[in-house]
């Protein structure tokens, strides 16, 4: 038996220090090797630490909340491995938990967001890999011969050699064989007329908001059982009324887009369905019907998927509305979003704009129970009595927990909507 | 005042390995800093290759002119007195290169816009690094850190260095040639000082714990070199034991335990091989994994923690300077966005005894099972360079593995005097891929050594000309 000091592990991101989050362990506790020790978060994620031995903690260095240095001795144990020297086992990052997004929506049609951090970890072409169906001129296994000017630019050009047959000398990879391997795009360079299978797997690790997102449509997915609804609207006037209201407005009025006309006509239709700007704690049975109208605007930054959220739409007008939308998705793009504007929304409105597509499924935020998503606005040839006209529409799509929201109450309350959006004096009129 | 700085990239240890990446580093257009508590060069520049070199240098021409002045003269040439060596002039002149080379890293830094600091650097975390300047207190909190710092000799616990018990570096500025020299390592730092020494004049015996010298190389490259050493005198116990010192010099126990006796020595010279620099600079608090005494890396010498990357002695054999410069040239590609791997198809290693011996690839003995070889070997003795030189007669040749199938080169070897200038073409041959074929179809200059290679290479494919 020995005293062993766990320092902790770099957590990943290449940050200096992490923020202990909760103790796992505790002094006197005996663990296995695995066990988880403690939860730490950095910047990005929140990740368990696992321990690298079996034995008994007999100290516990940090308090939560504290920030601790990676390095710093995290836990003290007495183990049969006993060993005073620093050990780190590298992390095993398995519970993000950004408080930004904590508790935040994630609509599906949004496209798949960048996660910044995330590094391809291996790029590695097995041994076993299906051989090209002509012979490379080497045994299985064998390394590739190529000079080092053959090999560089072959890096450089994510080509590996083991897939490049070799002309010279003992098989040898010559600059030449590279240029006509690299012509024909992936086929082998002499006979056959088959491609050759890419066999290379990129792996990366899901960590930070990308996993954070993960689990939150996995969660909405899983508990709730989602009903689409899928209307088309005439907003003609509405465009009319938006461009006039755009040219005449004041230097101190924000340009106006759909979104605020549709964040007020959702806040007119909401008190008669209370149901629908609602949160449903399922744990407990219950439901949370909001009088106020807090509309989570879905939101891409370049990290991935946040969800600000516009507070109290009732009674804001389309002005402030836009003014509010605009700012939050600054706040959201440059980080300096507070955990306020990140939180308490009852109903989420996401839209892509000219990305918007014809119909989308989008994924309820939960615990919310609706969520609207406008889709593009496109002028369409329109039966008009026995007339055809050209009118600008819109298909609006949506979903609900049908937990709460019947199929006749959704549609009943996107035809309100669309009602409004479609005469938009409606949503002026009190 | 502490200053903070916070640069693209954090170079620790100015030597090979340090320095270079800092250079590459610093013409790839990267913020860099390289810390250094000792002189620039680090131990390859300043008390190691170079030094040790020059010392070789200056006694090898110590020896033609003592052959000289004997009766029977060198090549007609008769010196009527013996020479005599000042050796502090020696000492100096040797001085003079290291500071000329060191000067000139620093100006190669400067011309690479690298802030070069002296002081000694301790990290507190990963990326927080203090150094203690002449001119006070600096903190680095670099985003990319590039450890450099090297190794050490080992110590016997024994025979602690101090007094009569020198390490190589104490070695390379004696005040004067020891009488009587014990190395205790029959390695290639302990041969070729101990050689260097014996030429000047030392009584040099070579205490050696395995049953051979130069346990890296193979019997046949290094029987020339035990061939000289029994020629010129100088004693090598092998398989024997240092036990301690005493009055009279180094005690020893000889092979087999059979008697204990004492080696005569003024100077012990402990050369049992060096360590890398792990402690007294904050290793343990970086959180690192290590793979035995070493920095464990990937093949990018990246190390379990992100952004911090190790090269050179710190992270493995082979310890030679010219891996640690590959390494530091490529860990700043790396970092300045470049898709690099260190994959070397053999790292040549010399060794600068009389006669020299250089290695690159695989030995005989060590060609893999299954895969059946050819070698060709061709003797100096039948290279008229060499017989112009006096570098024929002392059983020194070029010897070359290859493939039988396809005649792929597996490796090369050479030992005769002056072979370490065949490291560059032995090297080449393996980077290419090159077939025996390759190396007969080049036509080598006459009259050079090189031609040796050439025959080498015929030898193998069974028709070598002058043999």
């Amino acid at each position: 038996m020995g005293l062993y000091l766990f320092r902790l592990p770099d957590v990943g991101e290449g940050v200096a220090e992490a923020e202990i989050v909760a103790w796992l362990v505790k002094v006197g506790d005996v663990v296995e090797e695995d066990q988880n020790l403690a939860e730490v978060m950095t910047d990005k994620a929140t990740v368990e630490i696992s321990s690298p031995v079996a034995g008994t903690v007999t100290a516990i260095h940090g308090e939560v909340g504290g920030m601790l240095p990676v390095g710093a001795v995290l836990v003290e144990f007495e183990s049969e491995e006993g060993s005073d020297t620093a050990v780190a086992t590298p992390a095993k990052a398995t519970a993000p938990a950004p408080v930004e997004v904590e508790a935040k929506p994630v609509p599906a049609v949004q496209a798949p967001a960048p996660v910044a951090t995330a590094a391809p970890v291996k790029a590695a072409t097995p041994a076993s890999a299906p051989r090209p169906s002509i012979s490379s001129g080497r045994a299985a296994g064998e390394a590739p011969l190529a000079s080092p000017s053959t090999r560089r630019r072959a890096l450089d050009l994510g080509v590996s050699l083991v897939q490049v047959p070799g002309s010279g000398p003992a098989g040898r990879i010559t600059p030449d064989d590279l240029d006509v391997f690299l012509e024909r795009d992936g086929k082998p360079a002499v006979g056959g007329a088959s491609r050759v299978a890419r066999t290379g797997i990129n792996d990366t690790r899901i960590i930070g908001l990308r996993r954070k997102i993960a689990e939150k449509m996995q969660e909405a997915k899983r508990r709730i059982p989602h009903i689409n609804y899928v209307e088309e609207c005439d907003l003609t006037e509405l465009e009319a009324l938006r461009l006039d209201l755009n040219e005449h407005r004041t230097a101190d009025q924000p340009k106006l887009t759909l979104l605020p006309f549709i964040m007020r006509a959702m806040a007119k239709a909401l008190p008669d369905f209370p149901q629908v700007n609602a949160l449903y704690d399922d744990d407990n049975g219950v439901l949370h019907a909001h009088e106020g109208v807090h509309i989570g605007i879905a939101t891409q930054t370049p990290n991935g998927l946040i969800v600000p959220v516009v507070r109290h739409v009732e009674a804001l007008d389309v002005w402030d509305c836009a003014r509010e939308v605009s700012r939050l998705a600054k706040a959201v793009r440059d980080g300096t979003a507070t955990r306020d504007e990140l939180s308490g929304s009852t109903i989420t409105l996401t839209s892509m704009g000219p990305l918007g597509g014809i119909v989308s499924t989008p994924v309820i935020n939960h615990p919310e129970v609706a969520i609207l998503n406008p889709n593009k606005l496109v002028s369409r040839p329109v039966i008009d009595g026995s007339f055809i006209t050209v009118r600008k529409m819109m298909n609006l799509s949506s979903a609900f927990d049908h937990r709460i929201v019947d199929g006749y109450d959704a549609a009943l309350f996107v035809q309100r909507v669309k009602r409004l959006l479609e005469h938009p004096a409606l949503i002026f009129m009190d | 005042m502490t200053e903070t700085l916070r640069p693209k990239v954090l170079v620790v240890g100015g030597g090979p390995g340090g320095y270079v990446a800092a250079i590459r580093a610093g013409q790839l257009g990267l913020d860099t800093v390289l810390v250094e508590s000792g002189r620039l060069g680090g131990t390859c520049l300043t008390r190691g290759c170079i030094p040790s070199k020059a010392l070789i240098h200056a006694a090898g021409l110590y020896e033609e002119a003592m052959l000289a002045s004997a009766e029977v003269g060198r090549f007609g040439i008769h010196l009527s007195q013996a020479p005599s060596l000042r050796f502090e002039e020696t000492i100096g002149w040797k001085d003079g290169i290291v500071d000329r080379l060191s000067g000139g890293v620093g100006g190669l830094l400067r011309k690479a816009k690298v802030k070069t600091l002296t002081g000694w650097a301790s990290f507190s975390d990963a990326k927080t690094c203090t150094v203690e300047t002449p001119d006070g207190l600096v903190t680095i909190r670099p985003e990319h850190v590039i450890l450099a710092t090297g190794s050490t000799a080992v110590e016997l616990p024994f025979l602690p260095f101090g007094g009569k018990v020198i390490s190589s570096t104490e070695a390379l500025s004696l005040a004067e040639v020891p009488a009587t020299l014990a190395v205790v390592g029959g390695g290639y730092i302990g041969l070729e000082l101990g050689i260097a020494f014996a030429k000047l004049g030392s009584k040099v015996t070579i205490v050696e714990a395995l049953d051979r010298i130069l346990p890296l190389y193979d019997a046949a490259l290094t029987a020339p070199v035990l061939r000289w050493l029994d020629k010129h005198g100088v004693t090598v116990h092998l398989g024997a034991k240092a036990l301690g010192q005493d009055d009279e010099g180094l005690l020893i126990e000889t092979a087999g335990g059979k008697s204990q006796l004492t080696v005569p020595a003024d100077r012990i010279l402990v050369t049992v091989g060096r360590k890398p620099l792990t402690e007294g600079w904050g290793l343990d608090q970086m959180a690192l994994a290590m793979e035995g005494r070493f920095v464990k890396i990937d093949d990018r010498c990246a190390t379990s923690t992100t952004h911090v990357w190790a090269i050179g002695d710190l992270v493995g054999e082979p310890m030679l300077a010219h891996k640690a410069s590959a390494q530091g040239e490529m860990v700043a590609e790396v970092i300045s966005g470049h898709r690099r791997r260190f994959d070397p198809v053999a790292i040549a290693a010399v060794c600068f005894t009389e006669p020299e011996i250089v290695s690159v690839g695989l030995t005989p003995d060590q060609a893999p099972e299954g895969v059946e070889t050819v070698v060709g070997q061709f003797p100096f003795q039948a290279n008229g360079r060499a017989l112009s030189m006096q570098a024929g007669d002392d059983a020194g040749f070029v010897r070359v593995l290859a493939r039988k199938a396809d005649h792929r080169i597996l490796g090369i070897q050479a030992v005769g005097r002056h072979v370490s200038e065949f490291a560059g073409e032995f090297a080449t041959l393996m980077e290419m891929g090159a077939v025996l074929e390759d190396v007969a179809g080049t036509i080598h200059v006459h009259p050079t050594l090189g031609e040796a290679i050439h025959e080498s290479a015929l030898k193998a494919l069974g028709h070598a000309i002058h043999i």
